[in-house]
């Protein structure tokens, strides 16, 4: 073969992105050892480490274990489960194939839902000798969820079950009764065995009475199609290149539609119009790029463009700017999703702070059911609107799925805590304005010759916050200071009688104690509040309501076996006895703040000293 | 029009670069002289056409790589202008670590490893972009394509986050940084296609050519320098030969070739029974080695 006819095959060959899934020990990873084995894209040295290792850990007795040269790590090859996402290349005369290996077990749903928001197509595994199980299910949901459009199932082990035509059509018209309501637009259903080889990519004659293709066959000959709206241009801004005088550009990657030199399209945030001059692909300068193109743009004229920002046609478009929307989410971390807490939201090419504020309901993934829910678990996935800090630009998943998916990072650590797609906008944002009064806080505080600001008291129950609170509005008082005290224990008898223990509850306890302590520094006051608030992100929460300089952090800092031997309310003692459920520093956490501004030590000083020690910071800082 | 896989494979990996110039303070690309190194800077330099690539280059020399590598690294970065650093771990160096008295476990360890961990410390790089490609080792397939590092630069394999669509997660702490591998969705014939249709200029070890080599373990040496002590039983033959994968060079094997131009080493590929790692020593410790190399920060 000469190198210019292979380099043209090459360029012809489409790439097809798959995703296997199946429940534990369906035979995942020996699929896709089959897959990688019969394509001949398994070099004789990786084999032989393979047989060297089939020894070792082998389940297929003398037989190499095609799975073992799959499973990566060395934990699940000793444990012979998958625990990530792995991701395998392979290819046919027509066809690249970049595969994802997801684990089956529930645990791990997350991984799966990861692999497939990367996929075109999805294979689902069904053990034959088992039939449909609730994995089945949930895999099923989740890619349709994610927009697949095209699945396989593939009833694997007939081997084991001798062929047997009645099981494989009765496992169809199970699989058919559950997941009808999806609308994939392809559904096919092959029977193999992925151990021996038959119809993977071979058709065989022990199932004869199949008339259908082989797997690859099938695979081979799904076409992707655009839906509509992926045929309008739009061009997130990922960089400004000005990164010389001389030259300004802008670029991305083009998410839909195709775009020309002279075109005019829409700066979609400020709805200006520009005409595109230069395309630069990285084939070099062109007259035209197309979706998936990561190009550089430049403009017929300088306009405000910044990361963020999105290019788009000028014509129809279902483009979103908006704080507010309702999607599907997908939690994927061990600390519950708690409604009303802080989460930085990052989308294609812009982060922003936000929370979901409702969470509408979750979703049984087994059985599809709708549960009313105040919160989300590790693996499930539930149905919710989000209000974020700053507007963003998106389009629903189902029309553009590189601007309708986000993901949801915990602004402490740092984790990828959940993942979402979607489905609307929410229009109450943008009806309900602010209206801008003629009296305002400087005016209001000017009176009382003081400036107003959140003295915000945390720790321990029974550290003594609430002793040197009183005593600290005591002073103000003398001082003809105006305040207003906030008592944790106080405001659960009125505005939070609602409200229990839980963490759900707590963060929402805090969340209105600092709507409240908002509305009061706006009054002029200074506000002391006096509260467990164990929680760093709701402090974070509570401090950014406020201006920077208005808010002071009052750590009380008493250790627990103190606060216990002290034990003024005999609470220690209930929760130890286990009568007092969700007790800070018993069986709920307290988070001891980083960077508090003022940390009042009980154990040296008495309560009239450090009240004392804060008048004097208040003095200092020019707020009295 | 229809991009072809190489075409979706590019733009993917601009993509990643763009992402990093954009949201790190301090990123920096790992350079290690080699094809999948070359086929990175060549991108980035794409991603940032007409300008020049904002952030440094660095490459981790262990002093024992080819004389022919580093010439190659000189030529490059003075030919296209670049911002390259070059560390040397100069404790390892003055304790005498090598690949021949001291093994490849400890000399990698050591001159690459610990080597890299001094100069990302050192300059405080919060992004480091290496060429690495998933179809490479089986623990690469699960690599993610941000890869969180923490403060002491260990990579936990049971705690990557989930890296869904093409949105990354990019926030760190002080002191914690990523790798970013670009490359990750690419293979080998994919990384061999692009060099040829792209012309991207490559160390001539990996064409094939008469060099001086010995047998050793099972594996010809080339003999680069003096430096490589030849045994009694050990004898300096003449062969055609070639690399496929270049490190340091008393740890990289060659393969007998005639393979002289890109388009004999892809058909030589496509007829070829071995992998591309093969060629390398150090995998071959023990099972799950490069998978224990990476938790201790081996990129």
């Amino acid at each position: 073969m000469d190198i210019e006819t292979f380099f043209q095959n090459q360029n012809n060959k489409k790439q097809l992105k798959i995703l296997t899934c199946g429940s534990v020990d369906d035979g995942k990873s020996t699929l896709i050892g089959r897959l990688l084995f019969d394509s001949k894209n398994i070099y004789s040295d990786q084999l032989s480490q393979t047989e060297i290792e089939s020894e070792k850990y082998g389940t297929q007795g003398k037989q190499i274990d095609l799975a073992l040269l799959i499973d990566g790590l060395q934990a699940e090859r000793e444990q012979g489960i998958t625990i990530d996402v792995a991701y395998r290349y392979f290819e046919t005369k027509k066809c690249k194939f970049i595969i994802a290996d997801t684990p089956g077990h529930e645990e791990y749903t997350r991984n799966m839902v990861t692999g497939a928001s990367n996929s075109d197509v999805g294979i689902i595994l069904v053990d034959a000798t088992k039939g449909i199980l609730d994995q089945t299910k949930r895999h099923t949901f989740i890619l349709s969820l994610l927009g697949i459009e095209n699945i396989i199932v593939a009833v694997n082990k007939m081997d084991l079950i001798n062929y047997d035509e009645k099981k494989f059509k009765d496992i169809i018209a199970s699989f058919k009764n559950f997941a009808g309501e999806f609308n994939f637009n392809l559904q096919k259903f092959i029977p193999i065995s992925a151990l021996v080889g038959d119809n993977v990519f071979q058709k065989n004659k022990n199932i004869s009475w199949y008339n259908g293709k082989s797997l690859i066959d099938e695979l081979e000959e799904i076409s992707l199609k655009d839906t509509l709206e992926e045929e309008i241009f739009s061009l997130p801004v990922q960089f400004v290149n000005r990164l010389s005088s001389e030259f300004r550009g802008y670029s991305g990657t083009i998410t839909s539609g195709k775009i020309k030199v002279n075109d005019e399209v829409h700066v979609f945030s400020s709805k200006e119009k520009i005409k595109i001059i230069k395309i630069l692909t990285p084939k070099g300068e062109s007259d035209f790029a197309v979706k998936g193109q990561a190009v550089t743009l430049t403009l017929d004229k300088e306009v405000d463009i910044s990361r963020g920002d999105l290019l788009c046609s000028v014509k129809n478009h279902n483009y979103f700017l908006s704080d507010q929307f309702a999607s599907h989410i997908i939690w994927m971390n061990k600390e519950q999703m708690i409604p009303e807490r802080n989460y930085i939201f990052k989308f294609i090419n812009f982060q922003t702070i936000g929370k979901i504020t409702d969470l509408v309901h979750k979703i049984n993934i087994n059985s599809f059911e709708k549960i009313a829910s105040k919160f989300l678990n590790l693996n499930e996935i539930g149905y919710a609107k989000v209000a974020l800090n700053k507007n963003t630009i998106f389009n629903p998943y189902k029309n553009n799925k590189k601007l309708g998916s986000f993901v949801i990072i915990d602004q402490f650590n740092n984790q990828t805590v959940g993942a979402g797609v979607i489905e609307h906008e929410l229009r109450r944002a943008s009806n309900i304005s602010w209206h801008q009064m003629s009296i305002n806080k400087n005016l209001r505080s000017s009176i009382n010759g003081q400036k107003p600001c959140v003295l915000w008291f945390t720790g321990l129950s029974g550290s003594g916050k609430s002793t040197i609170a009183n005593i600290i509005e005591q002073k103000l008082h003398k001082l003809e200071k105006h305040t207003y005290l906030l008592d944790g224990d106080n405001v659960r008898h009125g505005l939070n009688k609602d409200l229990g223990f839980t963490n759900v509850d707590r963060v929402e306890n805090i969340r209105r104690i600092s709507e409240v302590s908002r509305l009061m520094v706006d009054a002029g006051l200074i506000t002391i509040v006096s509260f467990i608030s164990p929680f760093k992100s709701e402090r974070k929460m509570a401090r950014e309501l406020v201006e920077s300089d208005e808010f002071i952090e009052i750590y009380v800092d008493t250790s627990i076996e103190e606060c216990e031997k002290r034990d003024p309310k005999g609470l220690y003692k209930k929760a130890r006895s286990g009568k007092l459920k969700n007790f800070t520093g018993i069986d709920s956490n307290y988070e001891i703040p980083s960077s508090p501004e003022i940390i009042l030590e009980t154990k040296t000083k008495s309560a009239e000293e450090l009240a004392d020690e804060v008048i004097l910071y208040l003095k200092q800082d020019n707020k009295i | 029009m229809k991009l072809s896989h190489i075409d979706k494979l590019e733009s993917e990996s601009i993509h990643i670069i763009r992402e990093v110039a954009s949201e790190f303070d301090n990123p920096v690309m790992l350079y290690s002289i080699g094809k999948d190194s070359s086929v990175m800077l060549h991108l980035a330099q794409k991603a940032f056409y007409p300008n020049k690539i904002p952030f440094k280059l660095m490459h981790i020399d262990t002093t024992w790589k080819f004389k022919e590598m580093i010439n190659f690294r000189d030529e490059t970065a003075k030919k296209y202008n670049l911002d390259l650093l070059v560390h040397i771990n100069q404790e390892g160096l003055r304790n005498n670590i090598n690949p021949i008295s001291s093994g490849s476990k400890i000399h990698t360890d050591v001159m690459k490893t610990q080597s890299l961990i001094q100069a990302l410390d050192k300059y405080k790089f919060d992004a480091a972009f290496g060429g690495a490609r998933r179809d490479e080792e089986k623990s690469r397939a699960k690599e993610r394509i941000f890869s969180f590092r923490d403060k002491k630069h260990r990579w936990d394999p049971k705690n990557q986050k989930p890296e869904l669509w093409n949105l990354f997660n990019t926030n760190i702490d002080k002191d914690e940084s990523v790798r970013v591998f670009p490359l990750s969705n690419w293979t080998e014939i994919d990384i061999w296609q692009y060099i040829y249709q792209e012309n991207i200029p490559l160390v001539p070890l990996y064409f094939s050519k008469i060099r001086s080599v010995i047998r050793r373990n099972d594996m010809m040496i080339m003999v680069d320098d003096d430096r490589l002590k030849i045994n009694e039983n050990e004898k300096i033959e003449q062969k055609k030969v070639r690399f496929r994968t270049l490190g340091c060079y008393p740890l990289t094997a060659a393969v007998e070739s005639d393979a002289t131009t890109v388009e004999e080493i892809i058909i030589e590929l496509l007829e070829s029974k071995y992998s591309e790692r093969q060629g390398r020593l150090i995998d071959n410790d023990q099972i799950g080695s490069m998978e224990k190399k990476k938790q201790e920060g081996y990129f």
